[in-house]
């Protein structure tokens, strides 16, 4: 099967090519570089989980620092301006809970303090404790949305069935971007026996 | 010359005698064996999805349940799209990779056999974990090849054997990557540059840079899935401080250059046929290489298209569009450059040629679909529906496939050295064509109209399209028959082809003998051959 075509260059290799022991040893080298370069990217894709909550203390979204802290501000309320706060109630499953806002939205003044109403009722037939993750849509708003006071600052105990109204006060700052006139407040409630750690 | 040839002679003595029996294939270290193998893997691959496919369009035929219910529907999904993508498509690349890489860049054989032979063995296994979830308790996964938290979570006794056949499939894939980029770089004969090489091997290391830069990224993300599942870590799980959206994030940096990795060697393998049979050399080549590059160097920002409606800053959904749609201009290159180098060449038609052609029309087709989904306020409309599909199916089966079916018929008789039944697989080609547009073509027409994806039921007006659509189906499916049939015959026998198979084939694997030898370039192509075989 030797063919024609497969003659060698005369000259035995000074022409720079790799050859024998040293092809090896520039092969087990890129390899080896390679191969680090995967396990160096497998690190990156644990290393996005801080750099994502970097980025989301940045932005402000779903920032759970700014998002779950209490904030005292003064009031001083802009009549002229109007902002439509919107309130939502997620469960991570159903049966277990009733939990939801007294009423589906309303209008504020920025700089003025106001109130609302969640009502939880625990139907898991035990004693238990619960504690809501708050967020707030649009990103650009979490930073000017603040709770005076909040169910989600602290983990709430419940009895058997026991049902309670859950206030939440809070201002709009006025130096809300103009772009934004309506926000979302939503919170996810967690019984104990889904929540894995309090922060 | 005497000493020479005594010098090798042991060599030679063995030149064509493969190894017999199963162990040549359990003990492979033959980049032509390994390649043969990643091929008939995903082969098989190809018709396992493709079955899973048929029982889909079967279910949409008309609306209500007739065959199958709707947990085993979304099992029917999420499987598909993983043995499409990981079972089919990336191992038949990495297969042609094996075959062509070293024969046309000079080289003897790949840098790293063992290796080699391992990458491939992990993916029966990977596969075989795979498909066992079909018959565990809670069935198959079911939550969309995506594996989006929370909803993946829930998958029964499936999840473990997802998670860890991912994470094979995964070393697999970055163990054949790095293989490539070794032999790429450190094998190439005397006197075949960097831009000199064949555009298939160039697209092929953009392509394993790539697998290798993103491939961990997921294996990643699932070992999170795996220990928020078992472990009690909360990487996704509010409850604990995580997020959900973290998953979709950390998931699509390596989704999207996935895409890219699907389908940069198709751009490599249309880059070789087009001319062939153009009688051309390509137009701009260097063009080419950069282009590729740089839709390789976009495919890394642009990840969050995938979920604008997700609840981004406006600012993030502006970057991502305009970034992705930067996509367009490197790809508008390579499309535009295919198309000088036809024109005014002496073209003829044959099966590559014409599988070429097909890719060029209908890849650009779902290029269109993809700059439509890229606009923010049209995606939140088409988000999650009939169109995405439409839209992904075009570039991946008239794109991806269909150059993978070119490159099999443009190489087959370099591999055999018989020429196959061309008529036979001409026929191939139009039943495939014409049945792929029946089958995906409508889907664009039920995602405007609002039918979601990933439904085994949906509204009566959408039955008409949906009827349409699954004849193609099965058109496109049982045509697809053919081609293993065309390439056994291929194998027992055929006309005998010389070194050149093709006109206007022009390559390093054309000057060496049909078939190809089992042992090639032992010795190093002269600069005579190489100057021949350049394509430019």
């Amino acid at each position: 099967m030797t063919n024609e075509i497969q003659q060698q260059p005369d000259d035995d290799g000074s022409d720079g090519e790799l050859r024998g022991s040293a092809l090896n040893r520039a092969n087990s080298q890129l390899t080896l570089r390679l191969a680090l370069f995967a396990v160096g990217a497998f690190a990156f894709g644990f290393a996005l989980v801080p750099l994502y909550s970097v980025l989301c203390t940045l932005t402000g979204y779903g920032d759970q620092t700014t998002l779950s802290e209490k904030r005292v501000v003064a009031e001083a309320p802009d009549e002229a301006r109007l902002v439509t706060v919107e309130f939502l109630a997620d469960l991570p499953s159903v049966g277990n809970w009733e939990f939801r806002p007294l009423k589906k939205s309303m209008q504020v003044h920025p700089g003025k303090l106001y109130e609302i109403n969640y009502v939880a009722h625990n139907l898991t037939g035990r004693d238990t404790v619960a504690q809501a993750v708050p967020n707030v849509s649009p990103g650009q708003a979490v930073a000017y949305f603040r709770k005076t006071e909040c169910f989600c600052f602290t983990p709430q105990n419940f009895a058997i069935d026991e049902q309670r109204p859950m206030p939440v006060r809070f201002i709009v700052d006025p130096n809300l971007p103009r772009i934004v006139d309506r926000i979302t407040l939503s919170y996810t409630f967690y019984d104990s026996a889904t929540l894995v750690g309090l922060r | 010359m005497a000493t020479t040839q005594a010098h090798t002679a042991a060599d030679h003595d063995h030149h064509d005698h493969k190894p017999h029996g199963i162990g040549r294939w359990l003990y492979a270290t033959n980049h032509k064996d390994i390649g043969t193998m990643y091929l008939v893997f995903a082969c098989i691959m190809f018709f396992v999805g493709g079955t899973m496919a048929l029982i889909i369009r079967a279910e949409l035929f008309q609306p209500g349940l007739q065959f199958v219910d709707p947990a085993f529907f979304n099992s029917m999904t999420t499987m598909h799209a993983l043995v499409m993508i990981f079972g089919a498509v990336m191992p038949a690349w990495t297969g042609l990779a094996n075959w062509m890489i070293p024969m046309q860049v000079g080289a003897p054989d790949m840098a790293l056999p063992r290796l080699n032979n391992f990458s491939f063995w992990i993916l029966p296994f990977a596969f075989t974990l795979l498909l066992a979830t079909l018959f565990v308790p809670g069935g198959a996964p079911a939550g969309g090849w995506t594996m989006y938290p929370p909803l993946v979570l829930q998958t029964g006794d499936a999840f473990p054997f997802l998670i860890f056949a991912i994470h094979l499939m995964g070393a697999s894939s970055i163990l054949g990557a790095i293989n490539v980029v070794v032999t790429v770089m450190n094998m190439r004969a005397p006197g075949v540059g960097l831009l000199n090489m064949p555009l298939f091997v160039w697209t092929w290391l953009i392509t394993a840079y790539l697998l290798i830069a993103t491939m961990p990224v997921l294996a990643g993300a699932v070992t999170m899935l795996l220990t928020d599942h078992f472990f009690g870590t909360t990487f996704f799980a509010a409850s604990g401080g995580g997020d959900p959206v973290m998953f979709q994030h950390i998931f699509w940096f390596f989704g999207h250059p996935e895409v890219y990795i699907l389908i940069l060697p198709a751009f490599g393998i249309i880059s070789e046929i087009i001319p062939a049979f153009s009688r051309k050399p390509l137009f701009g080549y260097g063009a080419m290489v950069y282009a590729s590059a740089s839709i390789a160097f976009l495919s890394f920002i642009v990840w969050a298209h995938h979920m604008f409606t997700v609840g981004m800053p406006l600012a993030g959904q502006l970057f991502f569009m305009l970034s992705t749609m930067l996509i367009a201009i490197p790809t508008g290159v390579k499309v535009f450059n295919w198309t000088a180098t036809m024109w005014r060449g002496s073209l003829t038609f044959e099966a590559p040629m014409l599988f070429a052609l097909s890719f060029l029309f209908l890849f650009t087709i779902g290029g269109f679909s993809g700059l439509m989904l890229a606009i923010v306020p049209a995606d939140f409309q088409y988000q999650d529906s009939y169109f995405v599909v439409a839209h992904f199916h075009y570039v991946l089966v008239p794109g991806a496939v269909f150059a993978i079916m070119a490159a099999v018929y443009f190489w087959l008789p370099k591999w055999t050295g018989n020429m196959y039944n061309t008529a036979l697989a001409k026929w191939h080609f139009w039943l495939s064509t014409i049945g792929v547009n029946i089958l995906f073509f409508p889907q664009h027409f039920l995602g405007l109209a609002g039918m979601p994806r990933r439904i085994p039921d949906y509204a009566t007006q959408f039955t008409d399209w949906n009827m349409v659509s699954s004849v193609g189906a099965f058109i496109f499916g049982f045509s697809q028959l053919m081609f293993p049939y065309i390439i056994w015959k291929c194998v027992k026998g055929g006309e005998k082809i010389g070194n050149r198979a093709w006109e206007g084939a022009r390559g390093l694997e054309w000057e060496l003998p049909s078939p190809a030898p089992y042992h090639s370039w032992e010795e190093a192509p002269s600069r005579e051959l190489i100057a021949r075989g350049a394509q430019h």
